[in-house]
């Protein structure tokens, strides 16, 4: 995968399938420890325990249309090839909890991308499940609550596309604040000189 | 800066009432993107973002997006699925946002199937 948002679209339709209707979003990103972390929790059926440890296996997969599974092999890859790691927890009523970290600088990490896009198309293909994206950098945040928008909103109205549309080029205005905001100066200070990927 | 504005909230929301599509009306045309790990590596992702922009546009309330796994035809991802009331479900092959908005141009507002896109019958 070319953007680390493709892995995220990826993984949350894994919880999907799972038959969650709640998922969180998580990437945290500090230039100063030099860390982004991506992590996706749902509240789906979870993973059986006998499966847990043969997940990064390309060949072990739940699916019947075919025999390979590669969606948190990849993810591992990617993580793996950045100095970090992949780890996938599993709660004791369901849910699964995805952690995937990278060296923030490690120059094999693919760019975050459109993350805005990645969250349009959750919301067009999905809308009877709520998504709780947070995008933090150095400590700013970006929330998108899914239930707070339908409390707001009224239920349906995140199911027209028109909607949807604007709400991700609201997200991905917000995020380029955010960006420019980690961006400033006197942040740049705080974060010995490195700036944020695009 | 955190979460969307209230205003933000209210501006949409405002939208939403002038195109007045809480869609209650019944889905004549069923759009599937196939999203699997194969279909978002290979662009299924792009593909649905020209959709929605042409449905933001087309502004029509009886064509349903939805999205769905892999169907087992990796090599020809990003699939589309195409279903109407009245023809028989088409599969698109190797779909890109050009090749999506023509299809969604001339096959689900007009009718016209593109069979140089098209995978199978089904």
């Amino acid at each position: 995968m070319r953007e680390l948002s493709l892995h995220i679209l990826d993984i949350v339709e894994n919880g999907i399938t799972a038959g969650a209707d709640c998922i969180h979003i998580d990437v945290i990103v500090s230039r100063a420890q030099d860390f982004l972390t991506i992590i996706i929790r749902d509240n789906g059926r979870g993973i059986p325990a006998e499966k847990l440890n043969k997940l990064t296996d390309p060949f072990v997969t739940t699916r019947t249309t075919r025999r390979v599974g590669l969606g948190l092999s990849l993810l591992a890859a990617a993580a793996e090839r950045c100095d970090g790691k992949l780890a996938v927890a599993v709660g004791t009523a369901g849910g699964t909890k995805v952690t995937a970290t990278f060296q923030y600088s490690h120059i094999d990490r693919a760019p975050i991308g459109d993350m805005a896009a990645t969250m349009a198309t959750l919301l067009m293909g999905n809308p009877q499940i709520d998504f709780v994206y947070t995008h933090a950098i150095d400590g700013e945040e970006f929330i998108l609550d899914t239930r707070e928008l339908k409390k707001e909103l009224g239920d349906h109205s995140l199911e027209d596309p028109m909607v949807i549309h604007r709400l991700g080029k609201n997200v991905r205005t917000s995020l380029n604040q955010l960006r420019s905001n980690a961006d400033k100066p006197e942040a740049r200070e705080k974060n010995h000189g490195k700036t944020n990927d695009r | 800066m955190a979460k969307l504005t209230i205003d933000d909230l209210k501006k949409i929301k405002e939208e939403t009432t002038k195109s007045t599509s809480i869609r209650d009306g019944e889905a004549n045309i069923k759009i599937t993107v196939h999203m699997g790990t194969c279909g978002i590596a290979a662009g299924a992702r792009a593909v649905m973002n020209a959709l929605m922009e042409e449905m933001a546009e087309a502004d029509r309330q009886d064509i349903r997006i939805v999205t769905s796994g892999c169907m087992g035809m990796c090599s020809s991802e990003p699939n589309v699925t195409v279903e109407s009331k009245e023809a028989e479900p088409i599969v698109y092959q190797k779909m890109d946002s050009n090749r999506m908005r023509q299809v969604f141009k001339r096959h689900v507002l007009l009718g016209e199937i593109q069979s140089d896109f098209a995978l199978a019958k089904m």
